[in-house]
Order: C-alpha cells, then sequence, then structure tokens
C-alpha cells in the first residue's frame, strides 16, 4: 500500500493533525454527524464539529478558525467517546484553538481572554486565582457581565469560597524555568 | 553433482517491479548464487508464456531444480508445481520465493527491498537443492458430506447435495432448523413471506431420504483430512425419544412452568419447560429445557411424562456421542445479533420503548407474541411516530468495524411494515443508504414515495429528558441532521436499533477444530475474497451464508448452492491428491517413549505395544512438526521440511552476513 | 492505603468544603492522603487552549513531584484528574512528545517516566479500592430516606472509558445505595455541566445548568451531589441566575459526594463543609434524616 501512496504537497489539513495526538483519524471521519449530534453546545456553533471537519479537509482555514465552533466546545468529551472512528475531536478543537489565536482571530468569543487570563496566573503564581481572574478577565473584557456578577461573588465570599490574595507555590523559579523551557522547546507563547 | 537450479522472477505487472529491481535480481543470482543455471526475470511468470518458459528450460537446460520468487504459494504454487510436472520434474522440487507479500508490498524503499529479494531467492535456491522428489498421497473421497447450521444457507446447502443424490449429515444447534429467517415475518424487497418460503424447504430436508438430522447438536471434534474425516457430533439429551414422539404437543400444553422465551422470542414472549420453538419447527418434537423444568430442578412434577400418550418422555435421557466418516464439511453457522446494551446511550434495556431489530421482527409477526401488532412494550398501545436508528454496533470502531449489509434494507422493510399497519410516522437516522443489490434501490424509492422521512445523521443519543414543549413522555432522538447542519431532537412513541450481524460467539472455536480461520472481524477467512469466496485454506472445508460475513438472504442462498457444487466436483472426481508433506519415525531410533503421541494435535501418531515403537498414521498428519520437534532422539523427520533443508534455507537468507564475515576475517589476517 | 493527594486549586478557596470533607472521610475509612508538596495548578481547560507542550510539561512537575516511594495519585476534581492522567497517557503513547516533556521538566531538575505514577480519581478510590464492605461497616447514619442525585459529569468518565461506563456510570449510584440513600437514576447524570462556559456566555451555561437541574427536579431530588468544583459551582452558584433567566424556581441543593459520605460515616456536619453552599442542604437533610 505505502509503496503506492504518492508524497503529497502539505495541506492546512496535515498541519491540524501533526499539531494534535492521534490526529491522523482526522482522516477517517464518515461525516456521520455523531459528534455534532452529541454536542451540548452544537445549537450555539457556526459549523457543527462535524462540519468542521468537512471544512478543514477542505483546506477552508479561514471559515474554521473564524467560526466561533472550537470556543463553544467545553471539553465535554461526548463526541470524542462516542464517534465511531475514534477521533480525538475534542483535542481537534484545542488544536484549533490554539490556532486561532496564534493567527489573530478568534475575536468573536471571550474565551481566548479567558484562556490567557488563566495562563497568566498559573505562570506567574503557580496557582490558578480566581478573584484575581475575576478582575482581570471580567473588568477588562465585559465590565457588564462583572457587575451582574457583582451579587454571586457576594455570597461566594461571604461563605468564604472567595479570596482575595492568590496562593503562591513556594519554588516558582523551578516552575518558570520549565515553563521557559517548554516554549523554547515549540510551544507558542 | 551439482544440482541445476532455474531463478524465475516475477514482475507481477508493477506489483513487485514498482518496488524491487527484478532485472538486477535475477541478473544477481545467476552471477552469484552457486549452482543457479538459468536466472530470468518476467513480466506475469504465472502466465501461460511464463509458465512454458519455465517448461522449456527445464527440458532444454536440464534444470533439475527450479525457484519462482513471485506472489504467495497460496496463489500459484500448484501452477508452478503444475509446469514442472508437465516438463517431468517432480513437482516438489520447485520452490516459491514470495517477493510480493513479503517484499514489495511491505517496504517503502526500493534498494533495501531489492535486497531482500535476493536474501529470500538465496535461501530458497539453497533449500531447493536440498529437497526430494515427493509423490501425492491419493485418497478416495467420501460421498457422505457434513453440514453445520440449519440456517437457509446450510439448507440450501444440504438440498443440493441431497437431491443429487448423495448422503448428507445436517448438525443444527438450537432444536429446530430454520436459522433467523424462521423468526422474521416479510423478507425484503419483495415481502414474500418469510415462513411460506422457509418452511418447504424445512420439510423437504428433514423428509430428504438422503438427509440425516441431528437437532439440537453440535459437532465436537474433527480429525482427519480431505476425503476422510472423522467427525465426532454430540446430540443433547432432548429428555423426548425422537422414535416415539408424535409432536402432538400435549405435554406443552400441560406443562405447568411458564418461561420468557429470550431464544425464538428474545425475550418478548413465553415458552413452557418443555417447548418447541415454534409451531412449525423440524423436527416437530419438543424438547425439556432442564435449567428450567420443575422435575429437574425440585424433583417434583413429571406431569408431561403423564400427558405423553406414546411415552416418548424421558428424564434419564443422556447426551449421545455420534461418530461419523465424511469426506467433506460445509459449515454455515450465521450470524448472532449484536447487544444493543453496549451502547448505553441508545437506553436499550432501560427506556421500555427501545426495540432491537430482532424484537421488532417477532412484533410484527403474525405468529409472534402480539400476533403481529406493532405496539409499545405495554402490549396494547399502538406508536404514533417510530424512529429507526442505523448502524447500531456496525461500523463503529468501538464495537464493529464492518458494515452488516442487510440492516439498510430491513429498515426500509421495517419502514413498510410500520406504515402499512398503523400509520404511524416512520424515521430513519442513516449514516449511508446502503441499498445495492438486485431491486433494492427500486425499494428505496418506495419507500420515500411512501412517505417515511429519512435523516442523515448518526443518532448520538435517545432519551427520556425532555427539554421541550412537545418532548414529555416521549422518546427523544437527538442526532445532527448532517444535511442541513444542524442539531436535532424528535420525539418519537418507539425506537428500533438496527442492531449488527455479529460472528458467531463460538466461531473461532468451531474454525479451529475444523482447522480454518477467521478474519479480524471474527468472520471465516475464504480461500480467496473473490474467486474463491466458499473454500477455505483447508482442504474439503467449505463455508456459505452469513458465517463468512454478513449478507442477505439470496447472497446466502447462492454460497449454499456454490458450496454444493465445489463439494460435488470431489465427489464426482472420487479422489484427491494430498500433500505428501508428512512426518515419519525411524523405527530404529524410537525408544517408545510416546511422547509424540499426546503432542500431536490431530491424533496421527499411534503406538505399536508389540514392537514398542510409535507409529505415523500418514492419512491423519498434517505436517504441522509438532512431534519433529518433540522427539527427544530426534528420530522423527518432517518431509519437506527437514533439519537440512530448514538449516540451508537460514544460511541461504544470510548470505551477505557470511559474506561481511568472510571479508572481515581476511581483514584480520 | 496510602496515596500521594493533588487537591488542586479549586479545593483551596472555593471548594474549601470539598477539601475538608474529602480528608474528613479519608481519615474515617483509612485512607492515608499524603499531599503533594508544592504541587501548582493543573492549568484546566485553559492552558490546553493557549499552548499543548507548555501545559502538558506544567501538569507533569505534578506527576514527577510523586515521591518515589508511592505509585499512585488521587485528585478530587475532574478537571485536574484528567489533565494529569491524560499527560501521564500521552507520555506513554507519544515518545516524541514525551521526551519534549522531561526536557522541559530537566530545566526544573525534574524527570517523569510515564505510568510510574497511576492517576485515579478520588471515587475509584473510595469506591473500588476502600470498597462495600469496609464502607457498609462504618456507616452510623444511614441516608434512609434521602433521595440523592449522583451527577457525575464528563471528565472524570471521558474520554477514559475505565473509570466507569462513560455514557451511564453507576459507582456513586452504588456508593449511595451502600449508605442507605434513595437513589435517583436519572438520565442526565453524566450530561454537561458547562464547565468554563458560566464564564464566557452565560445563555449558553445556564442552559445546559437548566438541563441537569430540570430532570433533577422530575426525578424528585433532595440532593444533587457531585464530584468536580467546576460542577458544585455552575450547578449551585449559579442556581438563582439560572431561575431569572428561565423564570424557573429550582432550589436543588448541590453537595460533594464526600460531604454526605462523611455524614453516613458520622461526621459532624461542620466538619464536612456543611453551610458553603449557596442553596441550602441543612433544611432537606435535617427534616428527611430526622424523619427516621
Ligand atoms: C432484522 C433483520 C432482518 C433481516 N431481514 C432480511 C430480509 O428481509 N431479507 C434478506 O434477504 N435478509 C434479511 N436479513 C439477513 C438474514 O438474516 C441472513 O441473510 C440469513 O439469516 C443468513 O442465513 P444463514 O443460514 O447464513 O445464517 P443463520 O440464519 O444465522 O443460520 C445459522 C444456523 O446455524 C446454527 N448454528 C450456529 N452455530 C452452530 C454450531 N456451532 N453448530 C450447529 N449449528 C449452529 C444456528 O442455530 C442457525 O440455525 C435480515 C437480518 C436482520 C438482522
Ligand atoms: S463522530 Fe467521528 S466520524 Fe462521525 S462526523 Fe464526527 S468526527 Fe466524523
Ligand atoms: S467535547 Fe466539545 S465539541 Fe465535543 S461534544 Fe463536548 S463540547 Fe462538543
Ligand atoms: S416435568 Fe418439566 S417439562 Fe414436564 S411438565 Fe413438568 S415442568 Fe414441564
Ligand atoms: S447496512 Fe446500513 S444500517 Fe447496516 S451497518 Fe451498513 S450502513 Fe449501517
Amino acid at each position: 500500500m505505502s509503496s503506492t501512496t504518492r508524497a503529497r504537497k502539505r495541506e492546512w489539513v496535515d498541519e491540524v493533525i501533526a499539531e494534535t495526538p492521534n490526529g491522523h483519524r482526522l482522516r477517517h471521519c464518515i461525516q456521520c454527524g455523531t459528534c455534532g449530534g452529541s454536542c451540548p453546545n452544537g445549537a450555539e456553533m457556526d459549523y457543527t464539529p462535524r462540519a468542521v471537519f468537512n471544512l478543514i479537509v477542505a483546506g477552508q482555514k479561514d471559515k474554521v478558525l473564524s467560526s466561533n465552533t472550537m470556543w463553544q466546545c467545553v471539553s465535554c468529551y461526548f463526541c470524542t467517546a462516542r464517534c465511531p472512528h475514534q477521533i480525538p475531536i475534542t483535542d481537534i478543537m484545542y488544536t484549533l484553538k490554539r490556532m486561532a489565536i496564534r493567527e489573530g482571530y478568534g475575536r468573536t468569543s471571550d474565551a481566548p481572554a479567558l484562556a490567557k487570563a488563566f495562563t497568566h496566573y498559573v505562570d506567574k503564581y503557580g496557582r490558578s486565582f480566581e478573584m484575581g481572574l475575576a478582575s482581570r478577565y471580567h473588568l477588562l473584557n465585559r465590565p457588564l457581565a462583572a457587575m451582574k456578577m457583582g451579587g454571586m461573588g457576594f455570597n461566594m465570599f461571604k461563605r468564604g469560597r472567595m479570596a482575595l490574595t492568590p496562593s503562591r507555590i513556594r519554588q516558582i523559579d523551578q516552575l518558570q524555568a520549565i515553563i521557559r523551557k517548554a516554549r523554547q522547546l515549540g510551544g507558542a507563547s | 553433482m551439482a544440482e541445476r537450479v532455474g531463478v524465475y522472477v516475477c514482475h507481477c505487472g508493477s506489483n513487485i517491479a514498482g518496488m524491487v529491481d527484478c532485472e538486477a535480481v535475477a541478473r544477481w543470482a545467476k552471477e552469484n548464487v552457486s549452482d543457479v543455471a538459468v536466472s530470468r526475470d518476467y513480466k506475469f511468470m504465472c502466465s501461460s508464456l511464463g509458465q512454458a518458459m519455465i517448461e522449456e528450460d527445464i527440458r532444454k537446460e536440464g534444470l533439475t531444480r527450479v525457484v519462482v520468487a513471485a506472489c504467495s504459494p497460496h496463489l500459484h504454487e500448484k501452477t508452478f508445481r503444475r509446469a514442472c510436472s508437465n516438463a517431468g520434474l517432480n513437482p516438489y522440487l520447485m520452490q516459491m520465493c514470495n517477493i510480493r507479500e513479503h517484499v514489495s508490498w511491505v517496504a517503502q524503499e526500493r534498494d533495501p527491498a531489492t535486497e531482500k529479494a535476493k536474501s529470500l531467492i538465496s535461501a530458497a535456491v539453497a533449500r531447493v537443492k536440498r529437497q526430494e522428489p515427493l509423490e501425492p498421497m491419493k485418497v478416495g473421497v467420501n460421498p457422505r458430506t457434513l453440514v453445520v447450521g440449519g440456517g437457509i444457507a446450510g439448507l440450501q446447502a444440504t438440498l443440493e447435495l441431497a437431491d443429487a443424490g448423495y448422503p448428507v449429515v445436517l448438525v443444527e444447534r438450537s432444536p429446530s432448523i430454520g436459522g433467523h429467517m424462521a423468526q422474521f415475518d416479510k423478507t425484503f424487497p419483495t415481502l414474500d413471506c418469510s415462513a411460506c418460503i422457509l418452511t418447504p424447504k424445512m420439510s423437504e430436508a428433514y423428509q430428504h431420504e438422503n438427509v440425516t438430522l441431528y437437532s439440537y447438536a453440535e459437532l465436537e471434534e474433527v480429525s482427519g483430512s480431505v476425503g476422510a474425516f472423522k467427525v465426532r457430533i454430540r446430540k443433547r439429551a432432548r429428555s423426548v425419544r425422537e422414535d416415539l414422539c408424535t409432536g402432538c404437543g400435549a405435554c406443552i400444553e400441560k406443562c405447568p412452568r411458564k418461561v420468557v422465551d429470550n431464544d425464538f422470542e428474545v425475550g418478548l414472549g413465553y415458552r413452557k419447560a418443555i417447548y418447541m420453538p415454534f409451531p412449525q419447527a423440524v423436527p416437530k418434537i419438543p424438547v425439556i429445557d432442564r435449567e428450567n423444568c420443575t422435575w429437574f430442578q425440585r424433583g417434583k412434577c413429571r406431569v408431561c411424562e403423564k400427558m405423553c400418550q406414546p411415552g416418548a418422555i424421558d428424564y434419564d435421557q443422556q447426551d449421545e456421542i455420534i461418530e461419523l466418516d465424511v469426506g467433506n464439511i460445509i459449515l454455515a453457522t450465521g450470524w448472532k445479533l449484536f447487544d444493543c446494551r453496549k451502547i448505553p446511550q441508545y437506553g436499550y434495556g432501560r427506556l421500555a420503548n427501545v426495540f432491537t431489530n430482532m424484537e421488532f421482527e417477532r412484533l410484527c409477526n403474525a405468529a409472534g407474541p402480539t400476533s403481529g401488532k406493532i405496539v409499545l412494550r405495554d402490549g396494547k398501545t399502538e406508536p404514533r411516530s417510530v424512529a429507526i436508528v442505523h448502524c447500531v454496533g456496525s461500523r463503529d470502531k468501538n464495537h464493529n468495524e464492518h458494515c452488516s449489509a442487510v440492516c439498510c434494507m430491513a429498515a426500509l422493510k421495517f419502514g413498510h411494515l410500520v406504515l402499512e399497519k398503523t400509520g404511524a410516522e416512520v424515521y430513519s437516522f442513516y449514516i449511508d443508504m446502503r441499498t445495492n443489490q438486485k431491486m433494492y434501490e427500486e425499494f428505496y424509492c418506495r419507500l420515500l414515495e411512501e412517505g417515511m422521512h429519512f435523516i442523515r445523521g448518526r443518532v448520538a443519543e435517545i432519551t427520556d429528558a425532555a427539554r421541550m414543549p412537545g418532548e414529555e413522555g416521549k422518546l427523544i432522538i437527538q442526532c445532527e441532521d448532517t444535511l442541513l447542519g444542524r442539531q436535532r431532537r424528535i420525539p418519537v412513541d418507539m425506537v428500533i436499533l438496527m442492531g449488527a450481524l455479529e460472528p458467531q460467539a463460538d466461531a473461532k472455536e468451531l474454525g479451529l477444530k475444523c482447522g480454518i480461520s477467521c478474519s479480524m472481524a471474527g468472520w471465516y477467512t475464504e480461500r480467496h475474497p473473490k474467486l474463491d469466496p466458499v473454500a477455505t485454506m483447508t482442504d474439503g472445508v467449505f463455508v456459505a451464508g452469513a458465517c463468512q460475513g454478513a449478507k442477505d438472504i439470496p447472497a446466502a442462498v447462492a454460497q449454499g448452492a456454490a458450496a454444493a457444487a465445489r463439494v460435488m466436483g470431489m465427489i464426482t472426481k472420487g479422489t484427491v491428491e494430498i500433500e505428501p508433506v508428512v512426518a515419519s519415525i525411524d523405527e530404529e531410533g524410537c525408544s517408545g517413549c510416546r511422547i509424540c503421541n499426546n503432542m500431536c494435535p490431530y491424533n496421527a501418531i499411534e503406538y505399536d505395544a508389540g514392537r514398542n515403537v510409535s507409529r505415523v498414521i500418514t492419512a491423519l498428519c498434517k505436517g504441522c512438526g509438532t512431534c519433529v520437534a518433540a522427539c527427544p532422539a530426534g528420530v522423527i523427520t518432517g518431509s519437506h521440511f527437514n533439519n537440512e533443508q530448514i538449516g540451508a534455507e537460514i544460511e541461504g537468507i544470510l548470505w551477505d552476513a557470511r559474506a561481511a564475515a568472510g571479508r572481515g576475517a581476511a581483514a584480520a589476517v | 492505603m496510602k496515596y500521594a493527594f493533588y487537591p488542586g486549586c479549586s479545593l483551596e478557596v472555593n471548594a474549601a468544603a470539598y477539601d475538608v470533607s474529602v480528608r474528613a472521610v479519608a481519615r474515617v475509612l483509612g485512607v492515608e492522603l499524603v499531599e503533594l508538596d508544592d504541587w501548582n495548578c493543573c492549568g484546566a481547560t485553559e492552558y490546553f487552549s493557549q499552548d499543548e507542550l507548555t501545559a502538558c510539561a506544567v501538569i507533569a512537575r505534578n506527576l514527577a513531584l510523586v515521591e518515589p516511594s508511592m505509585n499512585q495519585l488521587t485528585a478530587p476534581c475532574a478537571a485536574c484528574f484528567l489533565n494529569l492522567k491524560k499527560v501521564d497517557r500521552l507520555m506513554a503513547e507519544h515518545p516524541d512528545l514525551g521526551g519534549k516533556i522531561n526536557e522541559a521538566l530537566a530545566a526544573g531538575g525534574l524527570h517523569y517516566d510515564p505510568g510510574r505514577v497511576r492517576v485515579r480519581h478520588l471515587l475509584e478510590v473510595i469506591h473500588t479500592d476502600v470498597g462495600e464492605e469496609a464502607i457498609k461497616a462504618k456507616v452510623v447514619r444511614p441516608l434512609t430516606g434521602l433521595r440523592v442525585a449522583p451527577y457525575y459529569g464528563c471528565q472524570v468518565v471521558r474520554p477514559y472509558k475505565d473509570v466507569d461506563d462513560p455514557e451511564y456510570p453507576v459507582k456513586m449510584d452504588e456508593l449511595f445505595r451502600w449508605l442507605g440513600a434513595e437513589v435517583v437514576d436519572y438520565p442526565v447524570k453524566s450530561h454537561c455541566c458547562g464547565g468554563h462556559m458560566t464564564q464566557i456566555s452565560e445563555p449558553e451555561a445556564f442552559e445546559l445548568i437548566r438541563r441537569l437541574l430540570q430532570s433533577a427536579l422530575e426525578y424528585d431530588t433532595d440532593v444533587i451531589a457531585c464530584l468536580c468544583p467546576m460542577c458544585q459551582l455552575n450547578m449551585d452558584a449559579y442556581q438563582s441566575r439560572v431561575n431569572g433567566m428561565f423564570n424557573t424556581s429550582f432550589h436543588i441543593p448541590v453537595l460533594y459526594f464526600t460531604q454526605l459520605l462523611g455524614l453516613a460515616l458520622g461526621v459532624p456536619e461542620k466538619d464536612l463543609g456543611f453551610g458553603k453552599e449557596i442553596v441550602s442542604a441543612g433544611p432537606v437533610i435535617h427534616a428527611k434524616l430526622a424523619a427516621c
């Protein structure tokens, strides 16, 4: 078989595959729609996951990366567990998120901002920081929502479920060295 | 005297030549491999021109050995052996060397592939020089045939052979023959009544003077080989004497013990502890289900015995072992249904009104538990909407990768029956509509016309969790309508899951007994997927029907007939040649330790107590070599696979390592 | 029974009730939890959306911190559990990626051999390792009469299918049956709570939460038991806003399964973090459990 397969030109689908563990299975998609039917947010997506895979194979990068599909993904893994071809769909959604952020798409959703704010605190303290997230992400990106959240935040605070100061790890230097090295080894920033 | 070896390298079109430099290989063999007198490459060695070339060289060049480097011996060993015979060379002095499956098809690069081809040829030449002429053994073909499985495929095979005048032994595991077809109501695409076309064949087979039927029986053991198999059949105790029972059914009527029938009625109906699977069962003789019989479980009752006028009830009946000689075996053991519980998101077993396809067949059947009324699990409510879910456990790497081939058509059949009997809305949820046999696409069109709804999308889940108005109390089918690119939720009253056709649970075990293997999916492997679909790698063992792969009734029938025709061919010929590749024991050296006796998987070694030696029964030996390796005295030889031949083959394959070692030694000096 | 314990960021503050109840329950059941020294955040789903290799390295640091004397690590949070398990698996299945992760770890003087640590969710430890017999023997206050709806959510049961059935999990159901509770068998127990969607787009997130609460209500639930801080937060803290958006009147307390387990094992309520939930569980629990 391999002897008859000619080397093909590298296309966008190859990049998606290369960036996703077990991504080659994407080529086995039979367009059955199990993923699209299973997705809790499928109704809100510009394209269902199935449709996205068809677009990826068709090389429609711009359409895919400017869509809201991957940002609607909440990592419930229903699609992955049910796909009859064992395609790592959720992981492909992660790949698309990274590509969209990297290539300057992703302004259609607040999700990239949340992801950025979140990793910012992990990089800085080694722990996530909900109060910080709330202020940094919500106030910067969606002040209106932040106001609505106010009451809820107060309730949480009253029950001791919100802290004003971040928790930090002791060996933050070690973690940061690891992060620096990982970025250098090929991660995005 | 040195042998004169001819080497023939086949291009196989571009199959081999695309990856191996055949010309260079042939040239190399002539120049570098000792005793090679002739070496040629050719586009298609198996063509008549290729064969003629070999024959001519044998005659003109006086070749004493031949090596053909081409495809698998499975495909063309016979061809080239015949060519050698034609030219007067003993066919066992020809060796094939597989440079297609073992080299070109699996290699990525040309140079290493070419090198590997050289090594294999060098090995074949080294071995062939040590091969000895052998004479094939002739065995008479016993005209009696064993057919295992009395579904439509097995019945067809049985009747073809019996009608042609040959004796047939039909072994069926369940109490009646008929197979799955007996459970169906109508058959697609013609919608003729399944029982009406099946039962005549069942009784014909039963009454046929040439047929011996063992129902409620299983094949336990097979030995021997083509033409002369010995088989052992276990006929399970029915607790009813077949010679006395008249099939009146008085026992069944009066038996106080009622149990859920999980076999024929797939859990939808009841049967008694003494039962016949269905009214037209063949043979029309009941069987006592001992697990559920009050007498067997609690030592009380014996009502059936009192009711039985002819006195046929026999609680002490034992399993019976029957040993027979047969010439050929046809396996027609069919399929089993996928366990739909394995896909919990479809709710089978949890949501009452989710049915399997086999359950629905019984619901539709006029002789079934509801007398053919299509109703919900409560036994009375007619559904107003029905969803049919395709590909349940098929086309799914989590379960079965294969397409079950018949369920799209069965779904259309169901759609028609629901529309006809209830007028309910029917939705089919499919991935691809597979209707690719005669009159099948036309049947699809008919259902489109009749107003069945088709939604392209594999069902994601079936739930009773209502989300929107109109969903309360319904089963909701959630899916993506892939043609719209939108999620849809469709509330229905009844769901039918088109469960996959799977290989029988014991297919592998039964196959092993007969010396045949199964595909990855578990179906029996045919000799050639296109050109020899009913023969197997074991001579004298044939397969027919759904045990070879999911298929519809017409295809199963065609295979049944084809297998019978192949068997008739063997019987008419009268004798078969069997491979003379067998083991033999040098009685001089045998110490009579008998280790080999128990090792032989085919029971082909007997012990001669008088002379205190073991002896191989040539007719039973399959040349597997187990005893050769086991003999502590080393006095068993496997012809065609003796130590000298194998050793030479290994040395041949390592020719380059040897050459390199030689050079190394030279450099050191 | 000794396990390395990875609490995860949520348990420090927002899910403090989970934290105290896990530790209390572990003490009673004789499960020794050794907290991982200086553990760091698992990056939730967010880090993977940014940078896969770094996300893996950040997670792998925790695996590398597991003392050589221990070979099992347990996490109570579903997201932490999945991240830890996933990185271990990825490193085993994709040696290339594993090599890079170890190169990054080396910058911090660490190393991790995939497969060295078996990552377990706390539910497995309690249900499977401690087991039915030991738990039943320690029940002093059976939850008789309390209708508990076990909620599994997503990431404990998917994508890896070896913890429980990915579609219709049963381990928590069994646990609550051992405790004498009436287990609510409702259809959405492994459906999605919306995850981080509450932070991004409320209409979508609230609809998902509504579906869960709706089904729990239809099945006459006294209390939902969950096993992940995110699920608890979404169903509990957002419940009143969900009511606001859909004009519903849900009032279903959402507790951690360990809180109810602790109760059955006789741990005083105050040591189990009761009262930290926004929709108070006190009334229904006292009413139901006092009655018998
Ligand atoms: C829901 C449904 C509806 C269908 N409707 C149609 C239709 O309308 N038209 C159509 O063409 N096809 C239909 N099919 C396909 C049809 O069922 C098969 O084509 C047919 O059953 C194949 O016949 P068979 O004899 O190969 O196997 P089977 O019918 O499975 O018969 C095999 C027989 O072998 C016996 N057996 C098994 N193992 C052993 C053993 N170890 N020893 C002894 N005996 C054994 C079994 O008891 C059985 O009697 C339908 C299939 C399904 C699932
Ligand atoms: S479930 Fe799998 S095969 Fe089906 S459309 Fe989605 S990705 Fe493709
Ligand atoms: S993992 Fe993402 S894409 Fe897949 S079903 Fe869940 S939300 Fe949808
Ligand atoms: S002895 Fe058994 S089979 Fe006979 S009537 Fe009684 S229960 Fe039925
Ligand atoms: S025949 Fe149709 S329903 Fe059956 S597995 Fe194939 S595609 Fe699916």
